[in-house]
């Protein structure tokens, strides 16, 4: 079994180390061919196929397996994962080095080579007997892969021709390495340049527009002029940041202006810690969140942040003067004093790229095959791809890839991934957005249905001997209207003892989720269920969302149950963990909630049950409150859509009822209940929530515009703030506390899910409760999945496994979590953002009230109340004379002309479709009261013909 | 910047074994004239030198001596120049210590001790070159340097350690597995009773994988007494044969 063995000798950076291992050979490896006698076939059908079926190629005819070397492998993964291409050899060592340079390729080759239908086979050559090589003197690592690469393709080629068949199959080697082919074809080997293969595939022409355009050295010659400097080695760099020469740092481009960007420096350096960068030169090919390498530059070098706006609108790499033309318009508008560190990328450390969805704008040449792409972000450069059906994709979503970025191209090269639809779709926007936001949405796989429970489901015996049977109690819930995946419900009844027993029963998904199994695994990936304005994105499949697990009326349903006895005066006596079936006797509405509680004629028993529990928890919110707890409010909309064509008819900001919150008081009894139970069985390990509270200087913003209105808010504990909002009213202004509450919520940090064990700061801020946790949406969330499994452990009620005592394990989860539900809360925003434009859209031109929320340096922010809408109103126009500004930083305030806005103040303004950017629609707003002497004062038809003037000022209903 | 890779999707290990398989064990027995017995092993790149001495006369103070079962006396020690980086390991340090105990304890579970009482045996070993499973290699090649001496024992003693990676049960690992931090079993067998002479633990396991990680350090356990026996049988045909001449 083990042959033979060699020493491999290792140095690694910094001390010199001799490292010793062994390398075993075997013999035993299969070469994967399903015609192959030779080798011992290893379990699992062999993944080549005999007869390779693969695309007719003209070049070569004959069957035929490819082996692609490592470039290959990393820049045309677009193609290889075209259903086309199958039957391909991955050699171990191609694998290997695809690991180390790029983590999502290897991920996405990994996938590839899981996927029976593809035929491919990864082959550990570096383990054959036959074809592992020693790295020879002298040589570098490189040229030994590439050797040991031909010498796999050679066995390959030999051991082939060993297999009794009527035809041999041939083996192709694809690299883009023209050294490395000659050498090939030395050896007498087959090898092609992939683009020559895929250009030779007959019956599919389109494959040729995803294939990554990475430049060979032969190209770069021709088209003479350098732009660019060249990017330093990463030992340079590694070398210039340890002796301070250079710096590391996030490259964040400005959405406004795409001649400039800052670097965020990593470390604790106090001073310098953005960098602004500015100029085509100095940027140097960084595309926004790669890690670069700057360099500052001296002091008479820097610049200052500029206020421009500054538009790629250049279709031709020679308008490289106007280029210089624009730097210069930068500079001109700089005062001494705002001169800030400037410095150029000299190199990057590690390129951010990912697919980009964006736009074509088609080249004016007609018969052009290069174009220019348009991302949808703007900080993103434009990128140059080559396609040869430009008019089909013209006016649709596509996705791209950069490949390169040479030194001599204004623009990075990419090439076309997939096309998603036409623009402005409502179905294509919402693929978009959901890309944009990396919210995975694909329809579930049949790995993970297939771990469903069997319909017709219902309870067995074995199941009622491990459950409590509350079916006889009276519980219901309440929920907003259509609501279906319902996850908690409640009841509440007295005791003979007097005493109040109230339940809070929640959905039992761990009961149908197992842990590891796929339907695990793909939930955990999921994280969270996304709602956008007319679709869901389901966490779980529906047939648990809003089946098996939503405790829907009259069903016996299983359920998680944490019940109280409590006194009279809310106050908590017993509490009592249990996994239980349930049979919810009405589901209702909130408004149908409050209906039942307000009329005095109804008696029955979900009725009073609803009483005892509003009355307990209005007991319970004015203890919290009493706590510190905050209330803050955000506006959020509910959009009437249209049951037919599904467009947004009305738009009006969600109600909140007592009911609401008596359900949200009851929910945030059970989270901290279970927070506190989970933490003293496994203080490790337990998956908390915690609200950091934040610095005092977020706070500034809110203080001063209190101040302005002569309120006086104090920020100095949650309660402080808490008692001086309730108090800052004003009689002739009764939205004002709304107002400030909104300006609150826009001071707080972001709440986070944590392993209790790698954390010590467990206290909610907002809440103001010293544990927390989410316990009571585990149909939408799946952090409460696995609070459930904690829980059920710490009762007894299920087993342990595992990963769930891991705290690395679970600290890792917690990081996805907390990013997926970020992303989701951003999706959610742009979905409403897009919702919104569609109806006003609809609607033509409106005026409405609006009150000022912050005062900039040349606009206002404002808030519509009716809509619950954001915008911002400029007063700087392109191509008007410019208003005389007057920002004020005490007293936030701007003085317009003779007019001067103060936060709060309420105004008038028009709202409309900006639709003259196909691929940023926007929603654009106008003053209209109170009028500005000299300024634009647009009534509604001048309005309508600055329309298509082209857009102004960027950046409307995006925090 | 990815870590190793432990365990490849297609099954290999960093070094080309598959999980289950065992790195090359080649052992000689008898390799020093002086001392009762003696024996050297390597197990893939570490090195072992096992010599044993005894059952004697107590040395020392006489009143160690137990009076119904002969005394194990071991000790540990590892060459300077085992490692990576030349060290000096001063006798008596902890780790040498723990593992000399541990020596201990299974050389007294494996041998006859009370059939010679009030006596001792020593038993030396030093790992010449280190690269995983110290342990097992010092009571692999300590169980051949006491075969060598004559002195009776119960079964062989076979050790090897197993560890959990990736969801899969590791036999044998070396010092890349060793040091990437995952669970770890020592595990030291008489394979033909499946009695636990030592079990060593560290790092944390969850409960449900321990079978699996037992059920593979035991099955490399016994791979090791068929290496072992053959080692055995070898070097006895080659002395009977030198004897016969």
């Amino acid at each position: 079994m083990l042959t033979s063995r060699t020493f491999l000798k290792r140095t690694r950076a910094g001390a010199v180390m001799k490292v010793v291992r062994e390398h075993y050979l075997r013999e035993d490896i299969a070469c994967g061919a399903a015609a192959c006698e030779q080798c011992g076939q290893q379990p699992g059908e062999p993944r080549l196929e005999a007869q390779p079926s693969g695309a007719a190629s003209s070049l070569c005819p004959a069957p035929h397996y490819l082996l692609p070397d490592t470039n290959v492998l990393l820049h045309q993964i677009d193609i290889l994962e075209d259903p086309v291409i199958t039957n391909v050899i991955v050699l171990q060592t191609v694998l290997q080095e695809v690991r180390k340079r790029s983590a999502p390729v290897y991920k996405r080759i990994r996938d590839v080579i899981a996927n029976p239908e593809k035929h491919f086979y990864s082959f550990t050559n570096e383990h054959h007997r036959e074809t592992y090589i020693e790295q020879e003197q002298g040589e570098t690592a490189n040229d030994r892969n590439d050797k040991a690469i031909r010498v796999a393709a050679k066995w390959y080629d030999e051991h082939l021709k060993k297999i009794n068949n009527e035809e041999t199959i041939q083996v192709i080697l694809l690299t883009n390495d023209r050294n490395n082919k000659e050498k090939a074809v030395e050896e007498g080997l087959t090898a092609y340049t992939c683009e020559e293969y895929i250009k030779s595939l007959i019956a599919n022409p389109d494959l040729v527009d995803r294939l990554a355009c990475v430049s060979d050295e032969g190209k770069e010659i021709e088209s003479g002029r350098i732009i660019f400097s060249e990017h330093l080695p990463l030992s340079k760099l590694q070398q210039g940041i340890k002796s301070g020469i250079y710096f590391q740092g996030t490259f964040r481009a400005n959405r406004d202006n795409y001649l400039e960007a800052t670097v965020w420096i990593h470390g604790d350096t106090e001073e310098n810690k953005e960098i602004i960068i500015q100029g085509l030169k100095n940027l140097n090919r960084a595309v926004h969140e790669d890690l670069v390498a700057v360099e500052v530059l001296a002091k008479d070098q820097w610049v200052a942040p500029s206020s421009v706006v500054l538009q790629d609108e250049g279709q031709n790499e020679d308008d490289d003067e106007n280029e210089e033309e624009k730097e210069n318009t930068l500079k001109s508008s700089v005062s001494k004093n705002m001169l800030r560190p400037s410095g150029r990328v000299v190199g990057i450390i590690k390129r951010n790229w990912r697919p980009f969805c964006g736009m074509l704008s088609k080249s004016q040449i007609k018969e052009a095959r290069r174009h220019l792409f348009t991302p949808a972000d703007r900080r993103i450069p434009r990128i140059r791809i080559e396609t040869r059906q430009s008019s089909a994709l013209e006016g649709q979503r596509i996705i791209v890839a950069i490949d390169g970025w040479p030194r001599n191209s204004r623009y990075p090269n990419g090439h076309f991934v997939k096309n998603l639809g036409t623009a402005g779709d409502k179905e294509t926007e919402t693929e978009v957005l959901l890309l944009e936001h990396d919210v995975p949405h694909q329809a579930f796989s049949q790995a993970v249905l297939s771990f469903l429970p069997k319909m017709p489901w219902s309870i067995t015996e074995e199941d009622m001997k491990v459950r409590e049977d509350l079916r006889y109690l009276c519980v219901c819930s309440v929920d907003p209207p259509g609501c279906t995946d319902i996850d908690d419900a409640l009841h509440c009844r007295e005791l003979e003892n007097g005493n109040l027993e109230v339940g809070v029963h929640i959905a039992d998904v761990s009961h149908f989720i197992r842990p590891g199994n796929a339907l695990d695994q793909e939930s955990a990936k999921r994280g969270t269920t996304v709602y956008l304005c007319e679709k869901r994105i389901d966490m779980v499949p529906e047939l648990l969302s809003s089946n098996l697990c939503s405790l829907r009326s009259n069903v016996d349903r299983f359920a998680f149950s944490c019940i109280w006895e409590m006194n009279h005066n809310a106050e908590i006596l017993k509490t009592r963990f249990t996994k239980s079936v349930i049979n919810s006797k009405a589901s209702l509405t909130y408004a149908e909630a409050q209906m039942r509680i307000d009329s005095s004629s109804m008696k029955d028993d979900i009725t009073t049950s609803l009483r005892g529990l509003n009355k307990l928890a209005k007991i319970l919110k004015k203890r919290r409150i009493d706590n510190g707890a905050l209330t803050l409010s955000s506006p959020e909309v509910r959009f009437h859509i249209d049951s037919e064509t599904h467009d947004p008819i009305d738009l009006q900001t969600k109600e909140l009822k007592e009911t609401n919150s008596m359900v949200e008081e009851f929910m945030l009894l059970a989270n901290i209940s279970v927070a506190k139970k989970i933490y003293e069985e496994f203080s490790e390990y337990a998956l908390l929530r915690k609200h950091p509270a934040p610095p005092p200087s977020n706070y500034d913003i809110l203080v001063k515009a209190a101040k302005s209105k002569n309120l006086e808010i104090k920020t100095d504990s949650a309660k402080a703030l808490a008692d001086t909002l309730d108090k800052a009213e004003s009689p002739d202004f009764p939205y004002l506390n709304t107002l400030l509450r909104i300006l609150a919520t826009r001071c707080m940090m972001q709440a986070v899910y944590f392993c209790s064990g790698m954390d010590n700061d467990f206290h909610h801020y907002g809440l103001a409760s010293p544990i927390y946790t989410h316990f009571t949406s585990p149909i939408r969330r799946y952090a409460d999945i696995i609070v459930h499994r904690l829980l059920a452990v710490a009762i007894q009620a299920d087993s342990t496994y595992p990963e769930l005592t891991d705290k690395h394990k679970l600290a890792d989860l917690c990081k996805n979590l907390n990013y997926r539900h970020k992303m989701a809360q951003y999706a959610q925003r742009a979905s409403v953002a897009f919702h919104t434009q569609l109806f006003f859209k609809n609607k033509g031109v409106v005026n409405e009230e609006a009150y000022i929320l912050f005062v900039r340096k040349n606009a206002i922010v404002v808030l519509i109340p009716k809509y619950g809408l954001e915008g911002t109103v400029f007063f700087e126009e392109k191509d008007k004379p410019k208003p005389n500004l007057n920002y004020n930083d005490e007293v936030p305030s701007l003085t317009v002309e003779k007019t001067t806005f103060y936060t709060f103040d309420k105004v008038k303004v028009n709202i409309m479709l900006d639709a003259s950017n196909i691929q940023h629609q926007k929603i654009r707003m106008a003053l209209v009261e109170p009028k500005i002497l000299g300024s634009d004062v647009p009534n509604q038809t001048t309005e309508l013909s600055t329309n298509s003037e082209p857009e102004k000022k960027k950046k409307k209903l995006k925090k | 910047m990815a870590g190793l890779e432990l365990l490849s999707d297609e099954g290999y290990r960093v070094d080309g074994r598959r999980a289950g398989e065992l790195r090359k064990v080649r052992a000689r027995m008898g390799v020093f004239a002086q001392a009762d017995g003696s024996a050297y092993l390597e197990q893939g790149n570490t090195k072992a030198l096992a010599v044993v001495y005894g059952p004697h006369e107590m040395r020392g103070s006489r009143s160690k001596a137990l009076h119904d079962r002969a005394l194990v006396n071991c000790q540990y020690s590892m060459a300077t120049f085992s490692t990576g980086e030349r060290k000096r390991r001063p006798h008596g340090d902890r780790k040498s210590s723990e593992m000399t105990l541990h020596l201990k304890q299974t050389f007294e579970a494996a041998i006859l001790t009370q059939l010679y009482p009030r006596s001792q045996i020593d038993i030396y070993v030093q790992i010449l070159q280190a690269d995983g499973g110290n342990y097992c290699a010092c009571v692999n090649a300590a169980t051949l340097a006491t075969i060598d001496a004559g002195i009776p024992m119960r079964d062989y003693v076979c050790a090897c350690s197993a560890g959990f990676i990736e969801d899969t049960p590791l036999a044998d690992l070396n010092y890349v597995e060793e040091a990437a931090g995952g669970p770890q079993v020592a595990l030291a067998l008489l394979p033909k009773s499946d009695q636990i002479a030592l079990l060593e633990m560290n790092s944390r396991l969850h409960e449900d994988h321990l079978e699996q990680v037992m059920e593979a350090a035991s099955k490399a356990c016994k791979d090791v007494y068929a290496v072992l026996d053959q080692v055995v049988r070898d070097h006895v045909h080659e002395v009977t044969t030198l004897l016969g001449e």
